[in-house]
């Protein structure tokens, strides 16, 4: 249990995952008094075990903006949190294995032209063994966006949490919150553990958990539960510096300092939320493996030391829920990123800032209403 | 070190550790038959390149790491020696591809 | 043969043997899968092909294990050696690879039967070749014939150390010191049980074995700390007896040892419920009676379960095929429990004894929580100290320390680091192990090549392919 002083906060965070921690960190530079409540640890989901892309490669339009505001913020990552969170930035790449994918990656980069942006350029077969060296020969060219990278997530997570709490805010761990509900102007909090909390303000930054506190808010979403499946190998001599994904299948690989290669892309496991668990799928992660096996021939002999699932929340459009809540006064949401929320942890932070404490923000989030499902809406 | 006991029984292997011809007994273990012939290290480790041993001889610790016939990674103490096997030792990350 | 079978078996030690034996000579299509080449586990290792021929070396506990392999040879069983199983699946499908390729094999009931490993004994300096574990040192015996040479030191407690120093006396091979690390005060906290073990089979055997090493090695007892030092190997022994000076012996081997605890990796990674066992200091899957865990089809059987010993395998082990006879639907509850009754009887006689060996071999705490600058994860080489810096700044358990420092996340998966972070956690968090938790384990349990994964087979003629070729 919290001391008293914290049962009074001005805001309350419902889940301490990255964009949470974001929230709490932006609104304690603020001089907000803010509670995260978790129900596991920090980072314990999606937050702490995904493949740590920071990229803005391939985003869906909507998100561009964001994305791009947010690399700015992670070149800058020690500023804000002061650690570098192993950000590194040797670009992402998505690699064109025909000349028909190719020309997708040419029509995708002059629609983000024309629209303003400049991060994703089309790379020629040449340029693509340059940045990768050790890519199959069969490969055409690719996507590449410079400034893209990659880092540590549990670290990044943990160190926003630990800035946010050097400013003053509060952290319940082990708290799962069990209804929320209007008390006068206030909203009140319990929790399983006991806890019960108090503040005008209500943000839910649950993940997959978010769609049952929206539902308790009246405005229930298609939330659908994921567990995007992700391997590691033994540690192998440095032979990549970007973080690499495929135009025609499923891929996300790097490799990171240590040697360790991570193998991902978001091929779905099962995912048990009540019971914070996941289920592998070996027939899917085969595959992944198989175009691994195509694509990087040095890695035929690596052996794999581990594999995991995260659990996520995705929406049917594939896009987040970011916004004031359709249906309540003083209450927020940030979930549902769909499997690619973590390079938008940082501003995501300062974008609830923005509307909690200045009712308006300068980046563009209409498209990311939650009232965009009211039509569709299923109870979760 | 190790030695063998006088009345050990078995048929005998040979086989080269980093090049050099070498002598086992059928039973062994690659890991028991580098420590047979004198072996006292098989590998250094990729994080700081301390020199390791096998330590658990039953495939928990993963210390007897070593390069069996072009593969790296291998668990020396659960590949049984065989006639003309090709062991060698590795060291850090650079010898881990092969 | 089949693909899917009834009863899947993992790991041919006692308990493995036993269950595989009872099952199939009930008419249980049954397979034993087992990582090593040959049956017998860690206890009777290479039972049936050990150079060792002169039994009186290996004693005859050990030689007990050929009275389960014959029985098993002929119980109809099939036996999948050289099988290292890396999953298994709430649908109960193994994973597994033998000779190079892995397989997905699909079971109606499964006993993990994964045994034991030594617990392990971080000291300053225990990474260092020259250091193993005692229980190393018999596996080398047992498979090969190989004792250790020049200056060799025993150092730790429990039952396993002083067998092993029995067999090298009885090998011919010569030990220098022994370091006793067993406090003093365990004797009085042992005395209560002392009745309860003077009534068990161990006293007798368990006396005579003391006493003949005794007469034979120099044994230093009260040992409170103890350091491996040397460049590039061990070389000598520093240790200090109770609050005494520091002293130096030399050495070429140094086998640690300071008794053993459940192989829990694959039961963990399944998902099997887990519990701390405060007597025993180390994580248990939760079980039954019959050895049933939470998951359902998924049993463990012997020291896998909670140490009992080889003897209580065996018995652990039949009552868990039992178990999975009427789960499959062959045998109803009452034939069960009538036919469990005499191996129930056996298994309280064979754990008759047990809390005394547990108390009086629980290791110091000096030992289970060692100082700043000893490396816990053998792995990636991270030290209790930085385990401790870490709690300092809010991890609050094994997964987040993991997670901060990569500490569990090499190869081993945890083995070697797991119960030593759990306890120096606890520690410096004045709280019970129970309530620091344990690693969550990831498939694959032991390492799988991408060739591996790549090329997994899904139709029955694949797989059949794999295992029968």
């Amino acid at each position: 249990m919290p001391e008293p002083a914290t049962s009074q906060p001005d805001v309350i965070v419902i889940g301490g995952g990255l964009h949470g921690c974001s929230a709490a960190l932006h609104l304690s530079l603020r001089g907000a008094k803010v509670l995260v409540v978790e129900k596991d640890y920090i980072g314990r989901h999606a937050s702490g075990v995904n493949a740590g892309g920071v990229r803005q490669l391939g985003r869906h339009v909507a998100e561009v903006p964001l994305s791009v505001a947010s690399m700015a913020l992670w070149h800058r990552i020690a500023e804000l949190v002061d650690d570098d969170c192993g950000f590194e930035s040797h670009g992402q790449i998505k690699v064109a294995e025909t000349e028909a994918e190719l020309d997708q990656g040419r029509a995708r980069v002059a629609q983000l032209n024309a629209l303003g942006f400049t991060h994703e350029e089309v790379a020629d077969r040449a340029e693509l063994r340059r940045l990768v060296p050790a890519i199959a020969d069969h490969c055409v060219g690719a996507v590449v966006s410079r400034r893209d990278g990659a880092a540590i997530p549990y670290r990044t997570t943990f160190a926003f949490k630990r800035k946010a709490e050097s400013l003053g805010a509060r952290f319940a761990e082990g708290a799962a919150v069990t209804r929320v509900a209007r008390s006068g102007t206030r909203w009140r909090v319990e929790t399983a553990d006991g806890g019960r909390f108090e503040a005008p303000v209500l943000v839910n930054c649950a993940g997959a958990w978010a769609g049952r506190i929206a539902a308790q808010l009246g405005e229930p979403v298609p939330l659908e539960v994921i567990a995007p499946m992700l391997m590691i190998t033994a540690r192998m001599p440095p032979f990549l510096k970007p973080v690499v994904g495929a135009t025609g299948r499923t891929l996300s690989f790097k490799q990171f300092p240590n040697g360790t290669v991570l193998i991902g892309g978001g091929l779905l496991g099962r995912a048990v939320p009540d019971e914070n668990r996941t289920e592998l799928d070996y027939a899917k992660m085969s595959v992944n493996a198989r175009t691994v096996w195509d694509l990087f021939p040095n890695m035929r002999g690596a052996t794999i030391v581990r594999a995991w699932a995260g659990i996520e929340g995705r929406m049917p459009d594939d896009i987040p829920v970011i916004g004031p809540s359709g249906t309540e006064a003083g209450v927020f949401h940030a979930f549902g990123f769909s499997a690619h929320g973590f390079q938008l942890g940082p501003i995501v932070g300062r974008i609830l800032a923005d509307l909690i404490t200045d009712q308006t923000t300068d980046l563009p989030i209409d498209a990311f209403r939650i009232q965009r499902f009211r039509q569709t809406a299923v109870a979760a | 070190m190790f030695q063998r006991l006088p009345n050990a029984s078995g048929e005998r292997v040979s086989f080269t550790i980093d090049g050099r011809p070498a002598e086992a007994l059928s039973g062994d273990s690659v890991a028991a038959a580098l420590f047979a012939n004198g072996v006292q290290t098989c590998r250094s480790t990729p994080v700081s390149g301390a020199p390791r041993a096998p330590y658990c001889m039953m495939g928990v610790c993963f210390d007897c790491l070593v390069i069996i016939d072009d593969v790296g990674n291998q668990q020396g103490c659960q590949v049984r020696v065989r006639p003309g096997m090709r062991v060698e030792t590795q060291n850090g990350k650079r010898e881990i591809a092969r | 043969m089949t693909t899917r079978y009834d009863l899947a078996v993992i790991g041919a030690g006692p308990a493995g043997l036993a269950a595989a034996t009872l099952a199939a000579k009930r008419g249980v299509s049954t397979v034993l899968l087992d990582e090593q080449p040959a049956p017998g586990g860690q206890i009777y290792r290479a039972i049936t092909q050990t150079p060792v021929r002169n039994p009186s070396v290996l004693g005859s506990d050990y030689w007990h294990g050929a009275d389960l392999v014959g029985p098993f040879r002929d119980s109809g069983a099939d036996y999948l050696p050289g099988s290292t199983v890396w999953s298994v699946s709430r649908g109960l499908e193994i994973g597994l690879s033998r000779e190079g390729a892995a397989r997905l094999l699909p079971a109606k009931h499964i006993i993990l039967a994964t045994g034991a490993l030594e617990r392990p004994f971080a000291i300053p300096g225990w990474t260092l070749p020259g250091v193993m574990g005692a229980g190393a040192a018999q596996i080398l015996l047992k498979t090969s014939g190989l004792v250790a040479s020049g200056n060799v030191v025993l150092a730790g407690t429990g039952p396993l150390l002083w067998l092993l120093a029995w067999q090298y006396l009885r090998a011919g091979a010569r030990i220098d010191t022994i370091l006793d690390t067993t406090p003093r005060e365990n004797w009085r906290q042992a005395m209560p049980h002392m009745t309860e073990f003077l009534r068990s089979g161990y006293i007798g055997k368990g006396l005579k074995l003391l006493l003949e090493v005794r007469r034979k090695v120099k044994v230093i007892g009260n040992v409170s700390a103890l350091r491996a030092e040397g460049d590039g190997r061990v070389q000598s022994v520093v240790h200090r007896q109770g609050d005494g000076a520091e002293a130096r012996l030399p050495a070429d081997t140094l086998l640690l040892h300071h008794g053993v605890v459940p192989n829990i990796n694959l039961a963990n990674a399944i998902g099997c419920a887990q519990n701390w066992d405060e007597g025993q200091r180390c994580w248990v899957p939760t079980v039954d009676d019959w050895g049933a865990t939470t998951v359902e089809g998924v049993s463990i059987a012997g020291d896998g379960a909670g140490i009992a010993g080889a003897l209580a395998a065996e018995h652990r082990g039949r009552l868990a095929a039992l178990d999975a006879l009427h789960r499959l639907g062959r045998i109803d509850r009452a034939e069960r429990d009538r036919d469990a009754a005499p191996h129930r009887e056996a298994l309280d006689r064979a754990q008759r004894g047990r809390v005394f060996l547990d108390t009086l071999y629980k290791p110091a705490r000096d030992f289970r929580v060692p100082q700043d600058d000893t490396i816990v994860c053998r792995c990636e080489e991270v030290t209790a100290g930085q385990v401790r810096e870490a709690v300092k700044l809010g991890c609050s358990g094994p997964n987040q320390t993991k997670s901060f420092l990569r500490c569990g996340m090499g190869p081993c998966q945890g083995r070697l680091c797991g119960p030593t972070v759990t306890e120096v956690i606890a520690d410096a968090r004045g709280v019970s192990p129970a309530e620091v938790g344990y690693y969550r384990l990831r498939p694959p349990v032991k390492p799988i090549t991408l060739a591996e994964l790549a090329s997994l087979p899904k139709s029955e003629d694949e797989i059949n392919a794999v295992l029968h070729h």
